[in-house]
């Protein structure tokens, strides 16, 4: 009887003290945010003097007034489409590229690899300038094609590279037993190796959504019109040269925080569920 | 559930690839590119106006902030796509860079026709920061090249309020750098913070040491430094250091200054946590919108010595400069000639409490403006010099002082420093 | 038939390479040769000096090397902190315990918070005077007011604050692909060394260790590269390189690029700052091929 007991306070002593864990970093994840949520909601001159996070009054219209002052209708648009075009590219793109490096042989595939690979390591300050020339050679500059593809290849590198990995440590089985049954190889990839690749997947779709979400810079440079603008190009326009109007910008902030964050929290189950219904014994 | 992503990937990449396409009007447009968040609504609504009087579509198009504007407009100067109309925002170098490379329309005759009543209508000292005067050393025609909108001054700034609860007078700030000083032990010992400004960004460092500089040596010592023909080891640089040291030292500067980014120093002064700051006549407009009610006076820095007169920066605010290649140049002037009248200056000043490049505007100011447009009488600006210093010995120079408020260093060391490279970069220039 | 396999391989690498031989090969060849001019980004002209902005680098650049340094630091900070933080999460969120789905979301919203709010969101926690001065009013409450501190505005502390905020931001990252890695392993294999008697930390130390390693590797690797990239946060935490205690090689670059306007020495910083890069990911990736 001793023991049973022992082992069961144990038990709660652990979990507790883990909850107490798993709290307290979770509070300071929360505090940003709240202070976010809490600024947007105040008056500019307020928003410095009084620190309390519950503001005194709600200024709910201060997201009114970000969404039609931001422009927010049509550059919330332009963002979702970018967005889901960079992705699903991507998604394609370098799950054939990753499954082939992987899975099949050809002269190159080495070389290749490791280009994508130094690719990821070496990044190019001053590449806006290059790609602003280049997409003018191609008369893709002011388009949002131009702007997509350089936001795909953005992300293919790292993308390659978590798919490789997670293909290289894939069991075959279940590729010869397709190949047996006659599959070709992009019927293969398509059957086989893309379902059992959802939780890499996932991975890469929410990292690539969000690094097309908040990007802003290479949008203002290769875009004149304010039309094909992403969001984030309209949400600096309220931290002005001079004057930052910093309710509104904690509002549009915290609109566009919301999309992301419902991405992750839809493709979060994929990359922890899919996971165990790999249904393959490592 | 696949194919229809495929479909709808397919369909979305295929239309917004014709999204392109741009309409030709039949009447002229001027584009204008320009970074002024703050001004927008009015540039808009003046545009309209424009075009009501005369039929020309004026589009101003907003790029912010100003770093990803000026990555733009060099950008768009690669590909040769820059607009009718718009702002260089950096060093008279890059000004000069960009005249070279054929970029910029000279607006000499412009501003000399008519016995020069587009010339005379600004500010001398406004029109001096678009100038390229004869015998520069930049290589360029001597010729006006750019048009100012408004023009600010840096300078010093005191909260009343709290001069008062400190037992000074607020109708009388410090002269002198001994009674600002001074005020350091009163602040300490009120529990206050001193002098607030964007020290993060080491330009704001440079300015206010460059004012010193023209205070204890005078402007020629100044320009034969830049020139290399006196070193920064000179007793008189070391006196300008000091003068940090010694501010550092009795207290009258903020705690955490050299962390602050401009926007962080408006807030604490604005908040009436400080009791100084040294920003430029556009927080007039800022410290307005986070507190109205703020009592505070503006002044120029306090003098170390008599000798020469104490310098602020000032002149041209922001600035337009007419696309050399643009097939709208006559019609792009006529506006700019618009903007920058008597009536429009006002508006423009009026609705974003700055300072107007017209003289003939100055009218009905609030009266702490009206503090910040005296100050024009001491202004100078590094782009009026005719010569400009080594970004390295600069960045060496305004990181010294960094060093020297956070006590890393002695102004001896910094000198000693800054020469060093100073030398090495005339050696490298002489080489070339 | 062995023609037409080989020609069905390269279709599938065909977009990707098509894709990246356009828009990063290209511009990075333009990067590179430019890195040998001395060029201010305007001018029709540039000046060709050969390897002699790789040599001023090398032999004259201090304030680039101090700031690999502290990239450096922020790094192993990041290794170190933010990993094991994250991965005793992961582990703990692993366990069947309640609300486990709550913390999923929560863990990953620092990640998604752009790197403009988190700097000024802590910087208003931290600081005392334009801020909130929230953990030094903590620290006294609690008694231990020696601790308190001008983390942000004393040199000393400032990049380790810093580092502790990047930490903050993306332990998120580490906390999702650790749990993914766990997840992986099938629980049949915890229910036999139970079976047989092992302890928690037998089991953990002979199970879970060896099956994660490939994604410790992984994760290594990224947050290498990751971190030595930063920039945006420590502007907006500090104001910019604060005498050259934050100073980054992100921020040297962009003040040789805008602040000294000489394009072509910021492009050689580039591929300095890339062949170190490279040199460490591959001294990494050597090391993991060794352990397995």
């Amino acid at each position: 009887m001793k023991n049973a007991f022992y082992y069961k306070s144990k038990k709660i002593l652990s979990n507790t003290l883990i909850h107490i864990f798993l709290i307290s970093v979770a509070v300071t994840c929360l505090y940003p945010l709240l202070w976010m949520i809490s600024s947007s909601l105040k008056t500019q001159d307020m928003i410095f003097k009084d620190i309390s996070l519950i503001p005194h009054q709600f200024r709910l219209e201060n997201y009114v007034l970000a969404w039609r002052e931001g422009g927010f209708g049509r550059n919330f648009f332009n963002s979702i489409i970018y967005t889901v075009s960079v992705v699903f590219g991507i998604v394609i793109v370098s799950s054939m590229a990753a499954y082939a490096f992987s899975r099949l042989r050809f002269i190159g595939s080495k070389f290749l690899f490791i280009m994508f690979m130094a690719a990821m390591m070496i990044p190019i300050p001053g590449s806006f300038v290059a790609l602003y020339v280049l997409l003018n050679k191609l008369h893709l500059r002011n388009t949002p094609a131009g702007y997509i593809l350089c936001m795909i290849n953005v992300g293919l590198s790292t993308s390659i590279f978590l798919l490789k990995t997670f293909f290289d440590k894939m069991p075959k089985e279940l590729e010869d037993a397709a190949r047996i049954d006659g599959c070709s190889k992009i019927g293969i990839w398509w059957h086989v190796a893309i379902p059992l690749a959802k939780p890499v997947l996932a991975v890469v779709i929410v990292l690539n959504a969000l690094t097309v979400w908040n990007e802003y810079i290479l949008a203002l440079i290769i875009f004149d019109d304010r039309s094909f603008m992403p969001l984030q190009v309209a949400l600096q326009a309220f931290q002005g040269e001079f004057v930052t109007n910093y309710p509104l910008l904690m509002a549009g902030l915290t609109i566009t925080a919301l999309p992301i964050i419902l991405v992750y929290l839809f493709m979060q189950k994929y990359i922890i569920k899919g996971v165990t219904q790999g249904a393959v014994v490592g | 559930m696949w194919f229809k992503n495929v479909c709808l990937g397919a369909f979305v990449l295929f239309s917004v690839l014709g999204c392109s396409q741009q309409k030709i009007d039949s009447k002229p447009t001027i584009n204008i590119w320009h970074w002024m968040t703050d001004r927008d609504a009015t540039f808009q609504e003046l545009a309209k106006k424009y075009e009501t009087l005369t039929g020309v579509r004026v589009n101003f198009e907003l790029y912010a902030p100003s770093d990803a504007y000026s990555q733009k407009i060099r950008a768009a100067a690669q590909g040769t796509n820059l607009p009718d109309v718009f702002g260089i925002l950096g060093e008279k170098r890059d000004f000069a860079s960009f005249i070279r490379a054929g970029h910029i329309l000279d607006l000499t005759s412009y501003m000399e026709a008519d016995n020069s009543s587009w010339k005379n209508s600004f500010f001398p000292k406004a029109l001096a920061v678009n100038e390229f005067t004869p015998q520069n050393s930049y290589r360029i025609n001597p010729g006006i090249f750019g048009v100012p909108i408004d023009i600010m001054t840096i300078q010093m700034v005191y909260n009343k309020k709290l001069f008062s609860q400190l037992g000074l007078n607020p109708s009388r700030p410090p002269k002198t750098l001994q009674e600002f000083l001074d005020i350091g032990a009163k602040i300490q010992a009120a529990g206050l913070q001193g002098l607030v400004s964007g020290w993060g960004e080491v330009w704001m460092i440079d300015c206010l040491a460059s004012n010193y500089a023209f205070n204890i040596m005078g402007k020629d010592k100044v320009l034969a430094t830049i020139k290399g023909e006196v070193p920064y080891t000179d007793p008189d640089w070391i006196k300008v250091l000091y003068v940090f040291k010694q501010m550092k030292d009795s207290g009258v500067l903020a705690q955490g200054l050299v962390t602050m980014i401009n926007k962080t120093s408006e807030q604490l002064f604005a908040n009436e946590k400080a009791v100084f700051a040294f920003n430029g006549s556009w927080c007039v407009n800022v410290y307005k919108g986070m507190n109205p009610g703020l009592e505070y006076g503006a002044m120029i820095p306090p003098e170390a010595s008599e000798k020469f007169p104490m310098a602020i920066w000032g002149g041209a605010g922001s600035s337009f400069m007419v696309n050399a290649r643009s097939k709208n140049k006559e019609e792009a002037v006529k506006f700019l000639i618009w903007l920058t009248s008597q009536d429009q200056q006002a508006y423009l000043a009026a609705a974003t409490n700055n300072l107007p490049a017209n003289k003939n505007s100055l009218s009905k100011i609030p009266e702490i403006l009206a503090q910040f447009a005296r100050g024009m009488d001491y202004a100078t600006h590094p782009n009026v010099w005719g010569v400009s210093e080594f970004s390295l010995v600069i960045e060496a120079f305004d990181r010294g002082i960094q060093s020297i408020i956070i006590g890393e260093k002695t102004p001896e060391q910094v000198a000693d420093e800054v020469q060093k490279i100073k030398e090495r970069e005339l050696a490298k220039k002489r080489a070339q | 038939m062995k023609v037409r396999d080989t020609l069905e391989n390269y279709v599938f690498v065909l977009p990707a390479v098509a894709i990246f031989s356009i828009f990063y090969i290209i511009p990075f060849i333009w990067v590179f040769q430019l890195g040998m001019f001395e060029w201010d980004g305007i001018s029709f002209t540039k000046i060709f000096v050969g390897l002699g902005n790789f040599k001023e680098i090398f032999t004259q650049d201090v304030n680039w090397w101090h700031s690999m340094w502290n990239a450096g630091y922020i790094t192993i900070i990041a290794l170190t902190f933010q990993n094991i933080l994250a991965f005793m999460l992961a582990w703990a969120c692993d366990r069947e315990i309640k609300m486990k789905n709550f913390y999923r979301v929560i863990f990953f919203i620092p990640p998604v918070l752009s790197e403009v709010v988190v700097g000024m969101a802590w910087r208003f926690i931290i600081n005392d005077i334009d801020g909130a001065n929230i953990i030094n009013r903590t620290l006294i409450g609690m008694g231990l007011g020696n601790f308190a501190h001008n983390w942000l505005s004393d040199p000393s502390t400032a990049l380790t604050t810093v580092a502790i905020v990047h930490c903050w931001k993306g332990f998120g990252w580490g906390f999702l692909i650790f749990l993914a890695g766990l997840q992986t392993i099938p629980r049949e294999l915890y229910e036999a060394a139970r079976v047989d008697g092992a302890s928690a930390w037998q089991s953990f130390k002979k199970i879970t260790l060896p099956l994660m390693i490939p994604i410790m590797v992984l994760v290594v690797i990224l947050t290498v590269l990751g971190t030595m990239q930063v920039f945006v946060l420590i502007v907006s935490l500090v104001g910019g390189e604060f005498a050259g205690h934050t100073s980054v090689p992100v921020l040297r670059i962009l003040a040789s690029m805008r602040g000294s306007s000489r394009f072509g020495y910021a492009c050689a910083q580039g591929i300095t700052f890339g062949l170190v890069l490279v040199i460490i990911s591959f001294i990494q990736y050597r090391f993991s091929k060794k352990g397995q």
